[in-house]
Formats: structure tokens, sequence, C-alpha cells
């Protein structure tokens, strides 16, 4: 897989991961953004999320998500915006964004100032979650010891 | 692969006009509907032409284009998700921007009339060039229509394919916006 596309992979994930109000922040802590024209949506639809039980077990249907999803050009570049639930405004804000960071000459600024903000709020919020669940883990070292 | 232009601004409302329009062009064949005029169509897909595969075609739909049509083939995936082939047997709809060959589309069978293919043709334009005189079901009396761009041999054509009721193809005419239907049950002279 070409690096390009992982690291889009990357900023489109961090970006529909984060809040939208922490989103619209950092947004408006950036340089403005270039001129858009709606190619699709902000519309919201149904997903059918798949999942698999077991190492060889075939794909079942889990259930369906709603996500709401928009693209945009904006600059001569092309930006998709896919998140979860049924916020249109965030997914045109992921859809621009995701079209300004394709631009080599904003991706620096919009990296610095957007994305690493919101993947460190990411990081933090998962490590409060890990401490939490952590402070309830059951050490089984005594159990395990006493068998012998 | 060029998505550059937007579908439908208001893709429900809008869908439903141009269905509506079909639906009734189909019902009183001749009568000239307008659609698109709010679309930017992709070259060389004409505004009409671009509305009707948005309303029609979905996932569940091949479609077939002539050769040239290929830079708008980018769009149309994207817009309507639908399966583009290069079987013209295949297709439920054809979309042909010079007259094409008739014998190569599904005409369906006469236990299944409906499989046969819905074929769209780019003309120079609707309402000036040859008169053409339509009768059939939707047409109390002589309905007249004039096409620019049809081939000189059109009316034999038709005739073999209105011959072939309940098969046969369906038809739709298209010049910039305007849009008009030539259902197999029309006969033309």
């Amino acid at each position: 897989m070409p690096a390009e596309t992982t690291q889009r992979q990357q900023w489109l994930g961090v970006l529909a991961r984060a809040e939208s109000a922490a989103l619209a922040a950092c947004v408006a802590e950036a340089p403005p953004l270039p001129a858009h024209t709606l190619l699709r949506g902000p519309e919201v639809g149904l997903v059918m999320l798949r999942g698999r039980a077991g190492g060889g077990g075939a794909a079942f249907n889990l259930g369906e998500m709603t996500v709401a999803r928009c693209s945009v050009r904006a600059g001569g570049f092309l930006g998709h915006g896919y998140v979860a639930g049924r916020d249109g405004a965030k997914a045109e804000m992921v859809a621009r964004l995701d079209a300004a960071l394709q631009d080599q000459t904003r991706f620096e600024t919009l990296w610095r100032l957007v994305v690493a903000p919101l993947a460190a709020r990411e990081a933090e919020r998962r490590a409060a979650l890990a401490a939490r669940a952590a402070a309830t883990k059951v050490d089984f070292f005594t159990l395990s010891t006493m068998r012998s | 692969m060029s998505i550059d232009l937007p579908g439908f601004a208001d893709p429900v409302a809008e869908a439903q006009a141009c269905f509506r329009a079909v639906l009734a062009a189909t019902a009183r064949p001749g009568r000239v509907h307008q659609v698109g005029g709010s679309l930017q169509a992709p070259s060389p897909l004409m505004p009409a032409t671009a509305a009707l595969l948005l309303t029609l075609a979905d996932t569940s739909t091949q479609v077939w284009l002539s050769a040239d049509c290929v830079p708008a083939h980018g769009w149309l995936r994207f817009h309507c998700g639908t399966h583009i082939t290069a079987d013209p047997a295949a297709a439920q709809f054809a979309v042909a921007t010079r007259w094409p060959d008739l014998a190569l589309f599904q005409r369906g069978t006469d236990e299944a009339p409906e499989e046969s293919a819905t074929i769209v043709v780019q003309v120079a334009a609707i309402g000036s060039g040859r008169l053409l005189r339509l009768l059939g079901p939707g047409l109390r009396e002589e309905a007249t229509l004039r096409v620019d761009g049809l081939p000189d041999d059109f009316v034999p054509i038709w005739a073999a394919n209105h011959a072939l009721y309940p098969r046969g193809l369906d038809m739709v005419l298209v010049a910039d916006t305007a849009l008009v239907a030539l259902p197999r049950s029309v006969a033309v002279t």
C-alpha cells in the first residue's frame, strides 16, 4: 500500500472519530479552508457492518450503522468524509479537510493545527478509558500459584 | 476517472420530478418534457441523459454506454453506484451519442417482455427536423414529433421493433434538456 494512502487513512480516521465540537474548534484555529463544491451529500444512510466469529468463521451481518457521508471538490482535490451518526455538517467538514490535506502546500499547517491535536485528544481519551478498565482488572496470581 | 461534477442538488425531489417526467413521456409518446435543467452533465452526456440515469440507474442495473462516453463513467459510478457493462446484450439501459445498432440489445422474451433494454439516444434537436407521425396506446389521435439526428431509415427500423410487440426496445430520445419517449407500443410513420 502506498505511504500516502496509509497516511490519508490515518487522518480520515482521526477526523472521523473526533468530537464535532473539538473538530470545529481546531478548524477555527487553522487558516481558512479553500472554497468547495459539494459533489454528493451531506447525506445520511445505513452501512451494513460485517463481523467474523472465530478464526475460521464465515462473515456474518452484525447489524446496520447510521453513517453520514459527504464528498466535495476543493482546490483541485477530491475529499471524502464518512462519519458515524447523523452529523452531516461534520461529514462535510471532514471531506473539506480531506481535500485540503492532500494539498502539499496546506498539509503541514493543517496536520499541526488540526490532525495532531485531535489525535492527541483521542489518545488521551483512550488512555483514560484503559486506565479505568485497568482498575477493575482481576489478578489471578494467587489462584494460579495455589494450583500447584 | 472524473467526478468533478455534482449530481442532483436536491436528490429526492429532483429524482422524483425526473421520474414523473419519464413516466409521463412514456405514457404519452411524442410529448416533449424538460428535465435536468439545473444539472451540469459530464461530457458527452446531455443534461436530460444525466438526469435520467441519476433517476433510473442504481446498483441493481447494468448500463451500457457508447464508446465515446468513457469520460462519464466515473461520474456515473460515483453518483448512481451502477454497473457499467461492455456487453450491450446485458444492459437494462443503454446510452448512445449516435444512433446505435438496435440488434445488439436485449428485446425480452414473450414470457418476460419487461427484460428488454431501454435505449437513450442523444440526437441533435427535438422540435425541429424530420417529421414523425405517432400512433398507439396513450394517443387518442395521431401525434406529431420533429426530430433532427435520426438515421434516414428510422421508420423501417422502428417498424421492425414495433412488430416484435410485446417484445422490443423502448427508446428515449434526448436533446440537451428535452426528452421524448418512444415505447415499443407506438407505431411511427
